[in-house]
């Protein structure tokens, strides 16, 4: 832990920032301390994202107001360039890296080592891998950046910005996209980094991360800081009161669903990967929904649900086999339109690139897969589809101006909202979710989950897919447990604790299921 | 190969689009709009107005460029010149409305001069066999040939660039090899008629009379129907407007044509695909599958869009109106030659892009590439009227060459700078 007695690192005072509009930053003062990780938590919108533009000089001095200085002296960016010779570095959720050149390549790109303007290759190479063993990574400098997976991606990440001797880290929700092992690697490298009295910022949706990395927490709220503390003081309740402003109950409302008869079931559902001959992505997984219920798939990243889903869908590139039953009936889908035809609406998982066209309005994304039933088969109505547009808008509580405001410009929670209302509108008997609340924020989440209810109460069969261990088992009648692609457990609700459905997950199977 | 898949992601199997190559940024901070003053205008219908907006300006300085004693306010927009710069815009035009479909559903076709070439040349030695034989043969050529390349691109995923690309070299090989250096004269007397007929005057007057009460029924019976759907009705004055403003058009050009012996059939032809065009784009399901295919084709696809038949269908569009292309083009250049229809492509291409359209697909409407035909023949018609009149020089088709694309860049180039600075 850093001394406190020091003069912090870095201090931004009363940092103001408008938008035509809006007051994205009301006001916000942060500190950190060298050798510190200083978690940074709020809803989407909450004026996270905007503060660390400010610092990382993507918003240029004089386009903001207040001060940002380190070690005490003011200091001016004018531009991401400054910044990174200040010495802070953004990790961003989206990487930066170029896919098809080296990890060492991407460590040095735009800074190699050269000798009248020719490259030092054994020297780029040589810093490369001393630089990844300082992170305890034992990767090939050489390997292309594409070959690895995407935590180890963010670990290079890690690396090109302490190669830029950076002293302040920025970690933009950097364990979205990672497995638990992953995360474990990472906290590693961050705790080193602390030791090496490195400041860190540490943004994430995830409190349970956040409470088990950092030192302090400081909460935005509407664009104004709602108080920094201790991570020891605080605890997951006080922290979420403070990010929605009110104290939150129980996240998952108890519900009592009503199971109907079978109304969907899966038989020995197989999946090949399209790239690797052989090799099953799900191998022989069957399951049953029942009306009002809401079955939930657990399982790490890589488990293969994602797979399952699309593959039953119809609209996985490998070659898929298996059987599907609606209503007892067996049903061939040999495409999207037929699950649709047959009553599945399918909420994906990257909502950003195969839930919604950004750049089109929220009516003409709600109306995409029931346009045929609302509008007409070969001519469209307008006029309909905008009244059950903003019918579902109300319905779902969509905050946006009106049903043509572009969805590209809406917080997460709500683009989330716009797909589930797609769906809706195709009248389904079958819902499946993945990982319907990624990225978004407690209040949304809550909303959604308050919505799952409801639709099982009205007899809707729903398919929950979800990283988020406590979310599949609030909400879920029963879970199965998928690993390696195949199922390893099925619980009902009240047996289906943490610690037997992640044992189930990593690999251990089930022995009874009475 | 695998690499190119990022790790736990399902794989897709889908025909590639343009924005594949350069994935579009979407800025999430503020909505694309623009304001004026107390208005608010989507950054979209702007587009449109800027380019109404610049027609009108150039419009404006070739009337005044155009002043000379025998003809004091000008010659540009006499109805004579006037007729004649519609029928030079209607080539350009019908291949626009083509291309921009083509365009807006994330896909390109470079072939179509060549098609143009090959419809038209095929067509003109087909005349022996009668009349409908002959104009039957354009359209079917240019079909044939949007289903093969269509197939390619949807069923074999082979990017549209590579096969309009291969197309371009294939077709223009195939007329002249056809052609065998001829010029093949058109000698059908309808055929000919295509090019330089006229609807008759009072046919003019009738089909003017039914569109305005076309436009009375529909904006009336839209206001119905936003009312039972409990939505707000637009207002008196809107509606009026609405009616008004496009009938005093129709009525302007209506007149102003037939005092030159009516509405050229060329312009009529025109008129009537870039009419279907807005239809099939803007009041059909097709039309807005085609927006969604070129938005997000991995998004369109789960929503069960069918892709592949949706480009093929596409393509087949295009293939048509190179054929009725190549119709208007032989027609009123009385002849076929190997060499017709070069570099029409690069013409309907520019037309779209002047006219709003985005190359990354999803973006564009009729409208605007049929503004942006109008304003390429515009400076094609304006410079040589100039270079007749006044400049007297001999360069005239490399100045518009030179001009055209310069005002092409120009048009994107101001639409960028619009688009950062909000």
């Amino acid at each position: 832990m850093a001394d406190k007695t020091d003069a912090p690192l870095l201090e931004m005072q009363n940092i103001t920032k408008s938008f035509p509009g809006v007051r994205a930053l009301d006001g916000v003062t942060f500190d950190l301390y060298a050798g510190e990780i200083h978690a940074l938590v709020g809803e989407n919108g909450a004026g996270k994202s905007t503060l660390m533009k400010v610092l990382g000089g993507v918003y240029p001095a004089g386009s903001y107001g207040g001060e940002i200085m380190l070690n005490d002296e003011v200091h001016r960016f004018n531009s991401v360039r400054d910044a990174e010779n200040a010495g802070i570095a953004v990790i961003y959720q989206e990487l930066s890296l170029v896919k098809e050149m080296t990890i060492g390549e991407n460590i040095f790109l735009g800074r190699e080592p050269r000798r009248f303007g020719v490259v030092l290759w054994d020297e780029l190479y040589s810093r490369a891998s001393r630089l990844l063993k300082e992170l305890h990574l034992q990767l090939d400098p050489r390997t292309p950046v594409g070959h690895l997976g995407i935590g180890q991606q963010q670990l290079v990440e890690i690396a090109k910005a302490l190669s830029q001797e950076a002293r302040i880290l920025v970690l933009d929700e950097p364990t979205a996209a990672l497995t638990d092992t992953e995360v474990a690697t990472l906290f590693g490298i961050l705790n080193r980094l602390r030791e090496r009295n490195v400041g860190m910022i540490y943004i994430s949706h995830k409190l349970d991360e956040v409470f088990r990395i950092s030192d302090r927490i400081t909460v935005l709220r509407d664009g104004r800081t709602v108080g920094t503390e201790s991570t020891k003081q605080l605890d997951e309740a006080r922290v979420i009161a403070r990010m929605v402003g009110r104290e939150v109950g129980n996240i998952f409302p108890e519900a009592k669903h009503e199971r109907g008869r079978v109304i969907f079931e899966a038989r020995g559902i197989r999946v090949e990967d399209p790239n690797i001959k052989g090799k099953l992505l799900v191998n022989d997984v069957g399951f049953h929904v029942r009306r009002g219920e809401v079955l939930g798939i657990a399982g790490l990243m890589g488990a293969g649900r994602s797979d399952l889903l699309m593959a039953i869908f119809g609209a996985h590139a490998g070659r898929t086999t298996g059987e599907i039953y609606v209503e007892g009936e067996r049903v061939r889908v040999g495409r999207p339109s037929d699950a649709i035809e047959h009553g599945v609406g399918f909420v994906t998982e990257d909502r950003k690139r195969f839930g919604l066209i950004l750049d089109q309005t929220i009516l003409n994304n709600m109306t995409l897969a029931g346009l045929p039933r609302l509008s007409g088969e070969f001519l469209t109505d307008v006029d309909a589809e905008a009244a059950a547009g903003a019918r579902s808008m109300r319905e779902l509580r969509v905050k946006a101006p009106s049903v043509f405001t572009v969805a590209g410009t809406l917080s997460g929670g709500n683009q989330q909202k716009v797909v589930l209302a797609k769906w809706l509108l195709t009248n389904p008997k079958i819902l499946f979710l993945d990982e319907p609340t990624r990225g978004i924020d407690v209040g949304a989440k809550q909303e959604i989950y308050a919505l799952i209810n409801r639709l099982a109460r009205e007899g809707l069969a729903i398919v929950l897919v979800s990283s988020e261990l406590p979310e599949v088992l609030g909400l879920s009648d029963r879970v199965i447990v998928l690993h390696e692609g195949r199922v390893t457990g099925e619980f009902k609700r009240a047996e289906a604790t943490p610690e037997a459905v992640m044992a189930c997950a990593t690999g251990h199977t089930k022995r009874d299921s009475g | 190969m695998s690499e190119q898949i990022p790790a736990n992601e399902p794989a897709i199997d889908r025909p590639p689009v343009t924005a594949d190559v350069m994935p579009p940024t979407v800025d999430a901070e503020g909505a694309p709009q623009t304001s004026i003053g107390r208005f608010k205008l989507p950054t979209e219908t702007l587009r449109a107005y800027t380019m109404l907006f610049a027609l009108v300006v150039i419009w404006l300085f070739l009337q005044w460029m155009t002043m000379t004693p025998d003809h004091p306010y000008g010659l540009f927009l006499d109805p004579v010149n006037f007729s004649k710069l519609l029928k030079q815009t209607a080539v350009t035009g019908i291949l626009a409305v083509g291309m921009l479909m083509v365009i807006v559903a994330g896909q390109i076709d470079l072939s179509v001069g060549s098609v143009v070439g090959l419809a038209g040349g095929m067509a003109a030695l087909a005349q022996g066999w009668g009349l409908v034989p002959s104009l039957l043969t354009a359209i079917v050529v240019g079909v044939v040939i949007g289903m093969i390349q269509g197939s390619l691109v949807a069923y074999m995923n082979i990017p549209s660039f590579i096969v309009t690309l291969g197309g371009m070299l294939a077709w223009r090989g195939a007329v002249l090899w056809k052609m065998q250096g001829r010029t093949v004269t058109i000698e059908l007397p309808v055929y000919r008629s295509i090019g330089e007929g006229f609807v008759a005057p009072i046919a003019g007057v009738v089909l003017a009379a039914l569109a305005i009460a076309a436009l009375i029924f529909f904006t009336l019976r839209r206001n119905r129907a936003r009312r039972r759907h409990g939505l707000t009705p637009s207002g008196l004055t809107a509606t009026v407007a609405r009616i008004v403003i496009p009938s005093i058009v129709i009525a302007v050009f209506i007149y102003m044509m037939n005092t030159q012996g009516g509405v050229p059939l060329p312009v009529f032809i025109f008129l009537t695909v870039a009419l279907a065009g807005a239809f099939l784009t803007q009041s059909t399901t097709f039309g807005r599958y085609l927006y969604a295919v070129g938005g997000n084709p991995d998004a369109a696809r789960l929503s069960g869009i069918n892709l592949r038949r949706h480009i093929l269908l596409t393509f087949c569009l295009m293939g048509a109106m190179a054929g009725i292309g190549a119709l208007v083009y032989t027609a009123r250049n009385g002849s076929a030659a190997g060499d017709a229809g070069t570099l029409l492509e690069l013409d309907a291409i520019a037309a779209c892009v002047i006219g709003g359209t985005s190359l990354m697909g999803g973006r564009g409407t009729i409208f605007g590439a049929c503004l942006g035909a109008l304003i390429m023949a515009s400076l094609d018609n304006g410079m040589s009227l100039l270079s007749m009149s006044l400049l007297q020089t001999e360069h005239s088709t490399e100045m518009q060459m030179i001009v055209k694309g310069a005002v092409l860049v120009a048009a994107v180039g101001f639409d960028m700078l619009g688009r950062r600075r909000s």
